[in-house]
């Protein structure tokens, strides 16, 4: 196995949550055990929070009603852009509204299960215990969910599950929960418990005495590059999936604030955890920006199905029944359509692969609503996927009430992130990790409407509670701006910013994002193998070094300029993306979104190897020229018992 | 196609702007009209030149973020009849024709001082908001969520509401610069909610209070707004703001400052 | 640090009172006007019931409330409410059309407007002409002063004399089309203003607005279009 390209260090461990009670009791009795910060005393205390999406803007609410003073930071006009806004499909909480068997426990095990095994039970045993709250919070403040004639709230079942636990507002549900979350930022604000500080990217962190103590922050409309300072730090700044260039994340979404977090000691655990989208629109030229995913509840009707014989040209309503594979319903006859999302994808490459895809590039399966439609009507369809299917017609001029749609997987959403513990501090002690930026929760697998229910969940009920612990021994000493660690922060990011804009090279920032993005999709996305992972290896540097030397960034460091901020990110995404091919590598297994060609079992499923991989890898980064240092958490199961997962 | 590009460059605030011409060659009718502009900076970085600056993050109509006047409509809004109201990230370039000549200016708004060529910055919203945009939950003092039913028909009616994204075109294409739209789609959002029925007075008087503070123009009903809006909020929610805030001033509800 | 640049931002220093309060100055004044344009516009009508009705009814509005209040009181009551409506309307227009400019001190090179109609585009210029024509209204019939039959004539005959010249009622009727579009759009803006308006309303409220302003801007058309024609004589 590739010992070269990273070495083996000290395993590490969760040492936070109280193993001595049941699963069901370690919540209330860790909240019970850890220490608290008298009211008077939180006023002393600042906490700085990166990112406004549901996590973080749930956060800083939070934190400032109690009292912390708070340094909102936000690289959007406002903390309402934050990309949590773009989520639609809805979010999960173990009510049991349906009567339908669901329970805390269900949801504890259906993520566990879902997650591939590569979750730590215990901190989803507590996203399954605070998921109600959530769904209690949201209406409290009035968000518009999805309701019934009897004014109580409607449910509806979402990929992979068999009850019906996911609440929703049309397809809008992101948009809803972050405004309720904004909602209550904005009234911190009003009240002067959070201070705020719009369109700043946070470019560094301040690690005074080992400790997380502050950030470095460029304002992007002065460009102006200061340090801010805290008693702690929490990173809320989502997922890395802009690594792949073309992906559903927001153009400015990027990896920057946990990269730099990385670089001064925090472990990055399994980066190599993507989740590839099944229901995205396809790709259709070279000049594409971002794709957009439609939401994975079109798979409650629609059935996917590409022709039987390749190369099939014709107009898909002309292509009779029988000559038609409606594939996932043939290999998973029980789950059909609505098998969790790793595996529809790969299906959808898989038949792409045998040169049976649709549409200009050969690159798209059929999701067709014909049947649906027949049967409950076209006001019942219109009713239900309305909004997605005028998205759809007006992105590629085709009419999905006559035509089939055509979709594709895109990258999604990152399981990968920040290591954290039980608290969700990472391993420096005082900065905390939130929402999809840590690696905590869904495993090497997502459930759909689970990434509102963690982003809610940590932001609202679990940091608010767990960041006293640590913050209870402070106020710590006061950090001099003239501190040698913080001004050392400060120039490096001085320093490269100015050598961006010095290096006047061929290349745009875009071009190089463009030429990253697709080696990752081709070499590190939906099938990996040690020949594409290596290939990937061995190109990275060489674009790293291009880069460097060619990249054209104009404009200047004291102004607004957006070709900087891009450039800035997409150093560090260059960055992440080897460390993400060398984690694809060593797990020479396939698990949840991490499909590797040499794990597989004879019909072609992923195939785990639990007896060499049931651990999480935390990597920990070495200065230049070192490989870096992988940290193994052993994952224990005591309440889901190991299975191989199977949806047939 | 070939299109001709008419562009307000401004460096800064402080700096005078003008119209610059830009040819833009091979642009795809499948383009959206973001992806022409980064078309068109992929291409003025390359010849060393400045690239344009504008807003945007989502791109899929939901953010917020982007938002330019395009042939003097914001985000293109009710130039083509075939195309249904959109933010500028999902207008397509299928809706030009070939040698068209495209206007694009920033949001024009006291409120809104301009950053830097077509971005604006709109934070005034934000204030708004501040002003009593929320209904007050501490986190974990919410009622069990089944204690309390709203019906269907003011669900929806407030999910309609609640759908402004805050970009501002309402302000842009309103003939006053007013945010009337914008406000009256909260203040009607939460006014139709249960959960909102204390701070509904407060709530109305003084998002308007600071609405007006802000800068912004008045009302006079024309809707513009509401033919620009990209979520389609309609002039509905002006009235019922208006209502409201009768309402609200008689029950001796006045701004906070 | 702050990222807003108050510097930049020319808010002003304090907004004394509201935009919508103005607009419901605006709307109420509006009402009282429309009622008594109302009233106006059947009483120009009796012109056609002959010289003595007409200067009949005119005598009687003057001694309206008599003998228990002296004669001309109510008139005046009338005339003092109607100036009051009439400068509120005034003051708030002039405070929401300098509150736009101060909105938008750069505008558009491009501009193109779609939900905006000819009446409500023309409200502020209508308006204008509006306030001219109501001065020159009241020097020609009221006082007489701009009249060709003069003051001493009756008012029947004040009203023959100035509407058979085509001009005086091409200056009627150009005021009066005014009026149209300036009702058209006024009606249907108190309706929203007043908080009365709503989806299921909206249409309906349209419709009268539209209604409402043709039938009073011809009941008001009517008289001076048929003594320039010889029907009344």
């Amino acid at each position: 196995m590739a010992l070269e390209l990273f070495t083996v260090g000290a395993p590490i461990a969760d040492t936070k949550a109280p193993m001595d009670v049941p699963i069901g009791e370690r919540w209330s009795e860790r909240r019970f055990r850890a220490k608290l910060v008298n009211p008077a005393n939180r006023r002393k205390l600042t906490v700085i929070v990166v990112g406004t999406g549901l996590a973080g803007g749930a956060a800083a609410a939070t934190l400032g009603e109690a009292g912390y003073k708070v340094k909102s930071f936000w690289y959007q006009d406002s903390p309402r852009r934050a990309h949590s806004v773009a989520a639609q499909g809805g979010i999960n909480a173990a009510k049991n509204y349906r009567n339908d068997g669901d329970s805390v426990h269900r949801l504890f095990y259906d993520t566990v299960k879902g997650g591939d095994f590569r979750a730590r039970e215990n901190n989803v045993h507590r996203l399954a215990e605070v998921s109600a709250a959530i769904i209690d919070q949201c209406v409290a403040q009035g968000v518009p969910f999805a309701r019934e004639y009897g004014g109580l709230l409607d449910n509806r079942s979402f990929g992979g599950t068999q009850v019906s636990r996911t609440f929703y507002a049309r397809g809008q549900t992101g948009q809803q929960l972050l405004y309720g979350a904004y909602q209550a930022l904005e009234r911190q604000m009003a009240a002067g418990s959070v201070e705020q500080f719009a369109r700043t990217e946070m470019l560094d962190l301040i690690v005074v005495d080992g400790k997380a103590r502050g950030i470095v922050a460029r304002n992007l409309i002065t460009g102006e590059i200061s340090t801010h300072f805290a008693d702690a730090v929490v990173l809320a700044t989502g997922g890395y999936s802009n690594v792949f260039y073309l992906s559903t994340n927001a153009k400015g979404s990027n990896a920057t604030a946990i990269w730099r977090a990385h670089k001064r000691g925090a472990l990055f655990a399994n980066p190599c955890y993507t989740q590839i989208h099944p229901t995205c629109i396809p790709v259709h030229g070279e000049y594409q920006s971002k794709l957009t995913l439609m939401s994975e509840s079109l798979r409650n009707d629609g059935r996917v199905w590409v022709p039987k014989e390749r190369g099939d040209t014709r107009d898909p309503r002309e292509i009779p029944e029988d000559e038609r594979d409606y594939y996932l319903e043939r290999i998973y006859p029980s789950f059909g359509n609505l098998v969790p999302r790793d595996i529809a994808s790969r299906q959808a490459k898989n038949v792409c692969d045998e040169g049976r895809g649709v549409g200009p590039n050969g690159l798209g399966v059929y999701l067709d609503f014909a049947e649906a439609t027949e049967r409950l009507g076209r006001p019942a369809i219109e009713a239900k996927y309305g909004n997605l299917f005028d998205m759809y017609a007006q992105i590629t001029g085709e009419d999905p009430y006559e035509v089939p749609m055509r979709i594709y997987p895109a990258v999604h959403y990152t399981m990968g992130g920040l290591w954290v513990d039980y608290d969700l501090q990472s391993t420096i002690p005082g900065l905390f990790v939130i929402g999809e930026a840590n690696f905590s929760d869904h495993g090497a697998n997502r459930l759909g409407a689970s990434a509102l229910m963690q982003g809610l969940a940590d932001g609202y009920f679990v940091l608010p509670n767990t960041i006293n612990d640590y913050l209870a021994a402070g106020p710590f000493e006061k950090v001099d701006p003239q501190h040698p660690a913080a001004v050392e922060a400060l120039e490096g990011v001085r320093a490269q910013s100015e050598r961006l804009l010095s290096i006047n090279g061929t290349r745009t920032t875009a071009s190089f994002h463009r030429e990253l993005g697709r080696l990752m999709f081709d070499l590190c996305g939906m099938e990996r193998s040690e020949e594409s992972l290596r290939k990937a290896l061995d190109r990275i540097p060489e674009i790293r070094q291009e880069f460097w030397t060619n990249v054209k960034v104009p404009g200047e460091l004291g102004r607004f300029n957006q070709s900087l901020e891009h450039a800035g990110r997409v150093a560090d995404f260059i960055e992440l993306a080897e460390l993400m091919c060398v984690d694809a590598l060593h797990r020479n297994e396939s698990c949840g979104g991490h499909f590797r060609a040499e794990s597989q079992t004879p019909e072609g499923e992923a195939l785990r190897d639990d007896e060499n991989y049931a651990y999480v890898a935390a990597w920990e980064w070495t200065p230049e020229g070192a490989p870096p240092v992988l940290h193994k958490e052993a994952l224990e199961f005591e309440y889901v018992h190991l299975a191989q997962r199977s949806y047939k | 196609m070939n299109l001709k590009l008419r562009v307000w460059r401004q460096r800064s605030a402080a700096e005078k702007g003008k119209m610059v011409t830009y040819q833009v060659a091979d642009v795809s009718p499948d383009m959206s009209f973001l992806e022409m502009l980064d078309v068109l900076n992929e291409q003025l970085i390359l010849d060393g030149e400045d690239p344009v600056s504008f807003d945007h993050d989502c791109r899929e109509g939901i953010c917020g973020s982007c938002g330019v006047m395009i042939n003097g409509r914001a985000h293109g809004n009710g130039l083509f009849d075939s195309h249904p109201q959109t933010a500028t990230c999902q207008l397509h370039m299928r809706s030009f024709k070939d040698g068209d000549t495209i206007d694009v200016e920033p949001w024009r708004a006291t409120a809104f001082p301009l950053i830097k060529d077509l971005a604006v910055d709109r934070s005034a919203l934000d204030r708004i908001i501040q002003a009593g945009g929320y209904i007050s939950a501490p986190t974990g003092t919410a009622p069990e969520a089944h204690s309390i039913l709203v019906a269907k028909k003011d669900s929806d009616a407030a999910f309609d509401a609640a759908t402004c994204i805050g970009c501002g075109a309402c302000v842009a294409a309103c003939p006053n610069a007013s945010s009337m739209l914008f406000t009256s789609s909260k203040v009607v959002h939460l006014g139709l909610m249960p959960q909102g029925q204390p701070e509904r007075d407060d709530r109305v008087v003084n998002m308007i209070h600071q609405q007006d503070l802000e800068g912004f123009g008045g009302c006079t009903n024309i809707g513009e707004c509401s033919a620009s809006c990209p979520k389609g909020i309609s002039m509905e929610n002006i009235s019922r703001l208006n209502h409201d805030l009768l309402g609200a001033l008689r029950a001796g509800a006045r701004p906070k400052s | 640090m702050t990222v807003t640049h108050s510097g930049q931002r020319r808010t002003p220093k304090a907004a004394k009172t509201s935009s919508v309060f103005k607009k419901v100055v605006m709307a109420v004044s509006g009402i009282i006007l429309v009622l008594y344009l109302v009233a106006h516009m059947v009483g120009n009508l009796k012109l056609f019931a002959g010289a003595e009705t007409f200067n009949g009814y005119s005598e009687w509005i003057r001694r309206i409330g008599e003998p228990a209040v002296p004669g001309q009181t109510v008139l005046w009551i009338i005339r003092l409410v109607l100036l009051v409506a009439v400068a509120a309307h005034i003051w708030a227009a002039i405070s929401l059309w300098r509150q736009a400019k101060r909105a938008r001190p750069q505008q558009y090179v491009a501009r193109k407007q779609v939900a905006q109609s000819y009446a409500s585009r023309t409200m502020r210029w209508g308006g204008v002409i509006l306030g001219l024509f109501i001065v020159y209204h009241i020097l020609d019939l009221t006082l007489g002063v701009a009249n060709p039959a003069g003051h001493d004539a009756t008012p029947y005959d004040r009203a023959i004399a100035g509407f058979s010249n085509p001009f005086v009622t091409l200056v009627y009727v150009v005021a009066l089309l005014a009026l149209g579009f300036h009702l058209r759009h006024g009606v249907w803006s108190a309706t929203q203003t007043l908080g009365q308006s709503n989806k299921t309303r909206e249409r309906t409220v349209n419709a009268f607005a539209t209604v409402f302003a043709v039938v009073l801007t011809a009941g008001f058309l009517i008289p001076p279009l048929s003594v320039l024609v010889g029907i009344i004589e």
